[in-house]
């Protein structure tokens, strides 16, 4: 029993490691001038696809990813680590998309894409922190959701049990399928990139990122199609453009603030007995604590 | 029509704190807007839950009462208030970002092609100028909220759709009884006509809910350790700090992560935000996403090795010097002081 699995990926901007210009001046993200990372939870997500690539044989995981051209980055990381192949929607008809023109987006790509059973994707992305595409994507494909998933406890052609991380307690659900999940941190880690598919698939590239290659390239990829990086324009996937980008978006960017510590002075004190002394009874004086 | 609405969770047969909150919020907005505030209720065995909301200013209370609505799941939920808003057409929903809000909200939003604006930590009303369009907006909902891993703040607007939808964490906003003898009128929904059987295809088949033992939210004293405490061990002398001084243990994110305190005690924008009479921060750095949720404390003391850790630029007083050797001689002096 092989499952087809569609794994919603998504390239971030090292969030810990933000600089001045990473804001444009229409209040969007400068992606360009930030480090990119795999979206860690999108890992986590990934993980869970390719253990039930391991369990059911004969399962196909796909990448999903939407973003620029070096969003193929994260496809060919997919790759090293046991995904079979990946697809790059990328068009500048989508910059500027909120939550809903991106889930939008997605489920358009996800419908030209063959049969499915599952989709998984990360819980959130740390870029925006909203939890927002995975219900999103499922609303739109008319599918059933199970969000926070830490387990797949089994699954078959038709029905998937997972087991629910919530704030205060654990659910076991069952889904039919095909349905959308959500992945928690808090779900196994990645396996990490294997040797042998990174030989295999160091070379995978979208068709524009063969342009700038050589003939020898070309060569190589000739009887190679699995180094074929799907890359789909709007063009190639069926949309109404009024529901992409900035004008599909209804959510709107007023302001950006960047986050500055108050200045205020602290009274600074030694660990020396009577400044701790003189501390507490002042405390006790004006009654914060006692 | 256009009021403000609160799509309320239930916990334990009781409206949850979060939602409680946010009616707080609601009150005020609907007071701003000049329009209604407007609950939502789905569950089963609710009778009486309207008592719960009259008090923190519901108009209406809308009751959705059905077995099929107990556990929570995504789909009979959205049908409902899907159903709902088109009818009633809200200007502005408000639910908790828990896992029950984030799960259901999206979920809506996407339904209504409304937006949702996650995590917000304030609220307010004001005008917008496009001056692209040339089109001018009064009394839309500020969505604010950090972005970015907590190194910006965003205002977000949603000019155009209705409702304007957000999400807020718990214990971002503050709860208070509007009026005690406030009264306002039930509705009760038509679930049986709402549910279809494509609805109902996930379903529950275990649950294990822990009751929610320590309330740090309320505490109006927190001694918070962060990976700077080094052990399980040297946290249990914050523990006895917290239970001399009659407060609670929180933990930063990192000490959560380290094992060093449970999930439930988490202080931060990924955890509860707190604002007590005291925080005493014990080797917590300071990094932005831990101050967020603590930022509002009335006094703060910070106990940090680095004089440099950021945390002192917010703290009123800064020791320098080992949590191990601060800690106990804080429980020492202040035994000796209250004798």
């Amino acid at each position: 029993m092989g499952l087809k699995i569609v794994v919603l990926a998504k390239q971030v901007p090292d969030t810990r490691n933000v600089g001045k210009d990473a804001m444009k001046a229409d209040g969007t993200v400068n992606r360009a001038a930030l480090p990119a990372i795999f979206n860690p939870e999108d890992l986590n997500a990934l993980e869970q696809a390719l253990r039930l690539k391991d369990t059911y044989p004969g399962t196909e995981v796909s990448i999903l990813t939407m973003g620029p051209g070096r969003a193929a980055d994260v496809i060919r990381e997919g790759l090293y680590r046991g995904a079979d192949n990946g697809f790059l929607l990328t068009d500048r008809a989508f910059a500027g998309s909120d939550t809903l023109a991106t889930s939008y987006a997605l489920s358009c790509a996800i419908r030209k894409m063959d049969k499915y059973d599952l989709i998984i994707a990360g819980r959130q992305a740390i870029d925006g922190d909203t939890a927002q595409v995975g219900p999103q994507v499922a609303e739109k494909l008319g599918l059933p959701q199970v969000t926070y998933a830490e387990e797949v406890l089994s699954a078959d052609k038709k029905k998937i049990v997972i087991k629910r991380r919530l704030e205060r307690g654990v659910e076991t659900v069952e889904m039919p399928l095909p349905g959308v999940i959500t992945v928690n941190a808090s779900a196994p880690d990645c396996r990490p990139r294997n040797a042998k598919l990174l030989m295999k698939f160091k070379h995978a590239k979208t068709i524009t990122e063969r342009q700038s290659e050589s003939e020898d390239y070309i060569d190589l990829t000739a009887d190679r199609p699995y180094l074929n990086i799907e890359e789909w324009s709007v063009n190639d996937i069926e949309t109404d453009v009024n529901w992409l980008g900035l004008s599909g978006s209804p959510t709107k960017v007023k302001k950006i603030e960047n986050v500055v510590f108050q200045a205020k002075e602290a009274k600074r004190l030694t660990p020396a007995d009577e400044e701790i002394d003189e501390l507490m009874k002042e405390l006790i004086a004006n009654h914060t604590i006692g | 029509m256009n009021n403000v609405f609160v799509i309320c969770e239930i916990e334990e047969g009781k409206v949850a704190d979060v939602s409680l909150e946010l009616m707080t919020k609601g009150r005020s907005l609907a007071n701003q807007l000049n329009c209604k505030l407007e609950a939502l209720v789905l569950g089963h065995n609710l009778k009486g839950i309207e008592k719960e909301l009259y008090p923190y200013g519901a108009d209406v209370v809308h009751i959705g009462d059905d077995e099929r609505l107990e556990p929570y799941t995504t789909l009979p939920f959205t049908s409902i208030i899907v159903n709902l808003f088109e009818k009633e057409k809200p200007q502005v929903a408000l639910l908790g970002a828990s896992t029950f809000g984030r799960d259901l909200g999206p979920r809506v939003s996407s339904a209504l092609v409304s937006g949702l604006t996650a995590d917000c930590t304030s609220l307010e009303i004001g005008p917008h100028e496009d001056k692209k369009a040339g089109k001018t907006y009064e009394n839309l909902l500020y969505q604010i909220r950090p972005a970015f891993g907590g190194n910006i703040v965003a205002t977000i607007i949603n000019p155009d759709c209705r409702p304007q939808m957000a999400t807020v964490r718990e214990g971002v906003m503050k709860k208070e009884i509007y009026d005690a003898t406030y009264k306002g009128k039930v509705n009760n929904l038509e679930v049986d006509k709402i549910l279809k059987p494509e609805d109902l295809v996930v379903k529950v088949i275990e649950r294990h809910m822990e009751k929610s033992k320590v309330n740090i939210k309320n505490s109006s004293i927190i001694v918070a350790g962060g990976y700077g405490v080094g052990s399980k061990e040297n946290f249990a002398q914050l523990e006895e700090l917290a239970e001399v001084l009659g407060g609670e243990v929180g933990a930063s994110r990192a000490a959560v992560d380290a094992g060093y305190a449970s999930h439930e005690r988490q202080i931060g924008q990924t955890g509860v935000t707190v604002r007590p009479k005291l925080y005493i921060a014990c080797g917590i750095s300071g990094q932005i996403q831990h101050t967020a949720g603590m930022e509002e404390s009335s006094m703060i003391i910070a106990i940090n090795n680095d004089p440099n850790a950021p945390i002192n630029k917010l703290a009123d007083y800064a020791i320098t010097g080992d949590v191990g050797e601060v800690v106990p001689k804080l429980i020492k002096f202040y035994k000796q002081n209250t004798k």
